[in-house]
């Protein structure tokens, strides 16, 4: 089928934009997230996304609305993570942890309540961009808009936060905000990718391009625009694999991610 | 007559409400000072500097800066901050060395935070004084111990601070790279008048080149300059006469 057609679609061009919007976000979080230690916290979020999905498909939320709804319960569980870091005196991973499998285990009893897994809840756990609608794009592309601003706006603090903590704070920087709205756009960039990756694979795109990234960099700048193109070319690349091979889409972007890892560790090995 | 950069007066100290870490701390730092804080481990150098920075917060006492509490504070920018060592620094840090010296120019910026040109001039002015100028396309994780340890103090310093205070910053480095690293501190102090703190084990180093010292064990115990610390009575009746003299013998060398 000639690349034209397959653009031509409707779907195709709105898994496209949102891909893009979402692989952007993804990767220029991560690169914090990572060096923050903190990169399992989109892992736990999308468990903690699953159990709001339930509960919203349970309650009867119409599907175009589930995005929306699942932020401010995401949001929630994404402060509650902090906080138990913070008063709990337990490390992150313990906090992801606790979060995460609440979540989880959130979903499967009210899936069970429910009558067992629909096909609503399905699409949600492995993702399926080629579904979504102009509703969701423009979403998405509100989404993406607010948590860029954000990020443009503090990206000095962010970088202070990630290099040192106490140094950070010997400069006034206000770190216990700082970390909440880092965790907070996580959360709403963790919602927004649901749809495109699924929540079973989101962690992928947040981990990977970092990491990538990582490899080959020269400076904080450059790691999250190398970041940046990696996840925009994995999720670009995967969206077409996928559609013309017949495969899952959210897998294989997860897979050409691994393909562009496997090439940036080798060619820093090659460089030393 | 010389302004007041610091004012501690009665501070006592515990974490959690436990033992008194800090006991009964007084005392002020002006304008042109370079003072030394020595004191065996746990003495509570390092949450001294902390509650100078406002890191932690006293149990009792007063502590100000530049005249104002230091919970109240806001003027970062006058005061430069080198720690002992980096939390979890992580070697792959993709920071580059200018990129990490720009983050000691954030205080004394509005939000939201923007760099200007002049602050890349200022960058490679102070590396230049730093003497590693040529490094700051290097990623921080490349660089030896010692030059690491110069990116930071540039970093604390190229916001032209005031005060600047430094905990134990030559703990990791050779005895050869440590002297230099004095050296550069004496300079700073004595010609462009920053005024300092430094803590550190190294007594007769730091006797060597602070104009005053004060030792510390939990409380004040002795706080002059390094002649009457090695001539005080209360300092031999406090380590005993052979190890005053280990301290104070080769700083006579």
């Amino acid at each position: 089928m000639p690349i034209t057609e397959i653009l031509s679609y409707g779907f195709m061009q709105r898994a496209l934009i949102a891909g893009t919007l979402v692989a952007v976000l993804c990767a220029i979080l991560g690169v914090f997230l990572v060096l923050r230690r903190l990169s399992l916290i989109g892992d736990g979020l999308a468990h903690v996304t699953f159990g709001s999905v339930a509960v919203l498909l349970l309650t009867r939320v119409g599907a175009q609305s589930v995005s929306l709804a699942a932020i401010p319960l995401v949001m929630l569980a994404s402060l509650g993570i902090l906080r138990l870091t913070d008063k709990a005196r337990i490390y992150g991973d313990t906090a992801i942890g606790i979060v995460s499998s609440l979540g989880i285990a959130s979903g499967v009893v009210l899936a069970s309540v429910a009558g067992g897994f629909n096909v609503d809840l399905f699409s949600y756990l492995f993702g399926s961009i080629l579904a979504i609608s102009p509703m969701e794009t423009w979403i998405a592309a509100a989404l993406f808009l607010i948590v860029l601003v954000a990020i443009a706006l503090y990206y000095h603090d962010l970088f202070a936060i990630i290099f040192d903590e106490e140094l950070a704070r010997s400069s006034g920087i206000r770190v216990a905000a700082i970390n909440r709205l880092l965790v907070l756009l996580t959360a709403l960039t963790v919602v927004l990718a649901m749809k495109v990756m699924g929540i079973m694979l989101i962690s992928a795109l947040l981990i990977f391009p970092a990491v990538t990234a990582l490899q080959v960099a020269r400076g904080f700048r450059s790691t999250i625009v190398i970041a940046a193109v990696c996840a925009v070319v994995s999720v670009v690349g995967g969206i077409f694999v996928s559609f013309v091979a017949n495969l899952p889409t959210g897998g294989v972007i997860v897979l050409v991610n691994a393909v562009l890892f496997v090439a940036a560790y080798a060619f820093r090995r090659c460089k030393e | 007559m010389p302004e007041d950069l610091l004012n501690i007066q009665g501070v006592w100290f515990s974490y959690g409400g436990g033992i008194e870490i800090l006991q009964d701390i007084s005392f002020r730092l002006q304008s042109g000072d370079y003072l030394g804080i020595v004191g065996p481990n746990g003495s509570g150098k390092s949450t001294l500097i902390k509650l100078m920075l406002g890191l932690v917060t006293p149990k009792r006492g007063e502590i100000s800066l530049f005249g104002t509490p230091v919970s109240q504070f806001t003027s970062w920018q006058r005061i430069g901050y080198l720690p002992q060592r980096l939390r979890n620094f992580n070697p792959n840090f993709p920071g580059t060395v200018a990129e990490v010296v720009s983050l000691g120019l954030l205080a004394g910026k509005g939000f939201p935070r923007r760099r200007s040109r002049e602050d890349a001039v200022l960058v490679d002015n102070v590396l230049d004084v730093m003497g590693i100028g040529g490094l700051g396309t290097r990623r921080l994780g490349e660089l030896s111990g010692g030059q690491q340890q110069r990116v930071l103090l540039a970093r604390a310093m190229v916001g032209s601070p005031s005060l600047l205070i430094l905990d134990e910053p030559t703990t990791a480095l050779d005895p050869e790279t440590r002297e230099n690293f004095y050296a550069v501190l004496k300079q700073l102090n004595r010609d462009h008048g920053v005024t300092i703190v430094l803590v550190t084990h190294d007594t007769w180093s730091i006797g060597h080149y602070a104009s005053r010292l004060i030792y510390l064990d939990k409380r004040l115990v002795f706080d002059g300059d390094f002649d009457d610390f090695c001539r005080s009575e209360e300092m031999t009746a406090f380590f005993g006469e052979y190890a005053q003299h280990l301290i104070c013998h080769r700083h006579h060398q």
